[in-house]
């Protein structure tokens, strides 16, 4: 008999890169009012999947978490994943939380973890390999170094055994595998699965099962730890960057590729 | 001023073009020390009395590599520590960024990634949203952690060479003790070509090259130039998954951006609009990638990129 486990998922709710995307009001934070779950959240849902149904799924007692942080549309992020087949799902809101930097959303979600792992401990912590907005990666770093777990990162591979996991990353000039101790951090890039699409019963039995909304009362995070007041860093302006225009465009008449030379070496590009 | 940290990973026998730029930068802040991890070689160490450097800073402990960033972490932190740094750089890689964000923890200082310039007040400039915005941002921590992008400063020698100190910083303990460790690690093959993140020029194929990436390789060598891909090539493991540019891949900010049966979806937009100069072939007119590209072709690409290649290797004769 295989150990259960215990996986928290960070998913996250973005606006969606397919559209136009704005930074709004004093502290340039970004417009999410048509917001998805993040697509790079899919990979690490869909691997905290695979690790409880290989031990028999929600029946033997593994549950996957879906955890998101953030306002009313968070909730999305979190629905999507109920549907995909998470077994719980936890939505952190507090309009506190507004405006939080890398380092103030890492307190909040490390309060968060260590909340949900009272009475059965967090084995696993995954996240996707980035968010599709900020991009900043920092927050599965320095939430492994606030709750003092080893991170891996990038993961293209992941499998758990005995309380050890084992990770293939894949870096420019190299690869390798690595070996942690549970409870650990882990972030998965879009090579290691193909995330599944939620099909009609994942749909309807989502519907059944309860989202647990938590405030930064019930994690004990001081609302002045968060939020724009929390944060280590500020941002003090912000410029919307013109638009490229299209420039020279030619049809190949035999001597496009002369003719791009030209181009560069009028650029001094060559 | 305050004083200035910068982090040298294995720096081999000679420093980067990325870590001058790093040096030359935090001269600009401050008295700038270094935090070596790896062998210090004597040819680095006589370009970093040429850059200025003051101190030299060098780990307890060799088996840093074989531990993910939280070793590095540790150790950096006690180096910011002994050189009483305001400011620490790093570079903008993956391993850069977690380093920074995990001694961003230990300091309580606040991280600031992909930054491209920093005044001499503390304020970085960086763009977001896939280079739609840039914005300026601060610390508002005692100390502020900066990792920066590479081609955005000139590297300059101090006026002045110095005399650097070095010293031995104890890697505290807590930096191995939970990390992940490192079991196996094998190298890939080196391509020869410039690296894609930091290239001055990139030559990318997409889903046009019908898994023949030789045109795009041969004009990309012809340039000098690192080789890219949309995610579609690497998805059809037409060329290797490090090769693509785009939101799931890299994103670069090259001089020149020659993009090759690609159709300029947002996806690989995110990865590559904040190119100086983008040139695009494709044969489908109606590509989105014309809409921001600075010179396109509506043509073939096997017809329009090995006539190129060979004009540019008869006029650099």
């Amino acid at each position: 008999m295989e150990e259960t486990l215990k996986i928290i998922v960070l998913v996250k709710h973005v606006p969606d890169a397919q559209f136009d995307r704005h930074l709004t009001g004093e502290g340039y934070t970004t417009d999410r009012d048509e917001s998805i779950l993040s697509e790079l959240d899919e990979y690490a849902l869909e691997a905290a999947l695979q690790l409880a149904e290989a031990r028999g799924g929600a029946k033997a007692g593994n549950q996957v978490i879906a955890l998101s942080m953030g306002a009313s549309g968070a909730v999305n992020a979190v629905k999507k994943s109920l549907q995909m087949g998470a077994t719980e799902g936890v939505h952190l809101t507090d309009s506190a939380l507004a405006g939080s930097d890398a380092a103030a959303t890492s307190l909040a979600l490390a309060a968060a973890i260590r909340h949900l792992g009272t009475g059965a401990p967090v084995d696993l912590v995954l996240t996707g390999m980035a968010s599709t907005d900020g991009e900043t990666s920092l927050v599965p770093a320095q939430l492994a170094e606030r709750l003092g777990l080893p991170q891996v990162t990038f993961a293209s591979s992941l499998t758990v055994d005995g309380g050890r996991l084992t990770a293939r990353r894949d870096a420019d000039t190299y690869s390798e595998t690595v070996e942690a101790t549970l409870p650990a951090v882990v972030s998965v890039t879009d090579q290691i699965n193909e995330p599944r699409y939620p099909n009609f019963k994942g749909i309807i039995a989502a519907k059944r099962k309860s989202i647990t909304t938590l405030s930064l009362a019930d994690i004990g995070v001081d609302p002045a730890h968060v939020g724009h007041a929390g944060s280590w860093t500020t941002v003090t302006a912000a410029e919307e960057r013109p638009p490229r225009t299209a420039g020279t465009i030619i049809t190949d008449e035999g001597d496009a590729g002369i003719k791009l030379v030209d181009f560069l070496a009028a650029q001094k590009l060559l | 001023m305050a004083n200035v940290l910068v982090f040298i990973d294995n720096p081999g026998d000679a420093l980067k073009k990325s870590t001058l730029e790093l040096l030359t930068l935090g001269r600009s802040l401050g008295e700038t020390a270094v935090a070596l991890n790896g062998d210090l070689h004597q040819d680095v160490s006589a370009t970093l009395a040429e850059y200025g450097v003051t101190a030299v800073f060098r780990p307890s402990a060799q088996d840093l590599d074989d531990y993910l960033v939280s070793a590095k972490a540790a150790y950096l932190a006690a180096a910011a520590g002994a050189a009483m740094a305001g400011t620490v750089l790093l570079d903008n890689s993956p391993e850069g960024k977690e380093i920074a964000a995990r001694l961003g923890i230990r300091l309580n200082a606040g991280v600031i990634t992909d930054v491209v310039a920093v005044d001499a007040d503390g304020t970085a400039h960086k763009s977001v949203l896939a280079g739609s915005y840039t914005t300026s941002a601060r610390a508002t921590t005692a100390v502020s952690v900066l990792t920066v992008k590479a081609n955005n400063v000139t590297p300059e020698p101090a006026s002045v060479a110095s005399a650097p100190e070095t010293s031995t910083v104890e890697v505290p303990a807590d930096g191995t003790a939970t990390a992940a460790r490192v079991t196996a690690r094998e190298q890939k093959a080196a391509s020869g070509r410039p690296d894609l993140s930091d290239a001055r020029i990139v030559v990318a194929g997409g889903r046009g090259v019908d898994g023949d990436f030789g045109p795009v390789e041969q004009l990309a060598d012809a340039l000098g130039a690192a080789v890219g891909a949309s995610r579609a090539a690497t998805d059809a493991g037409w060329i290797s998954h490090d090769a693509q540019v785009g939101q799931t891949g890299k994103t670069v900010s090259p001089q020149l951006y020659i993009s090759a049966g690609i159709s300029g979806a947002i996806q690989q937009k995110a990865g590559m609009q904040t190119a100086k100069v983008i040139v695009a072939v494709n044969k489908d007119a109606e590509s989105p990638i014309f809409e921001i590209a600075d010179f396109g072709i509506i043509g073939d690409l096997f017809d329009v990129l090995p006539q190129a290649t060979e004009e540019i290797k008869k006029r650099k004769g």
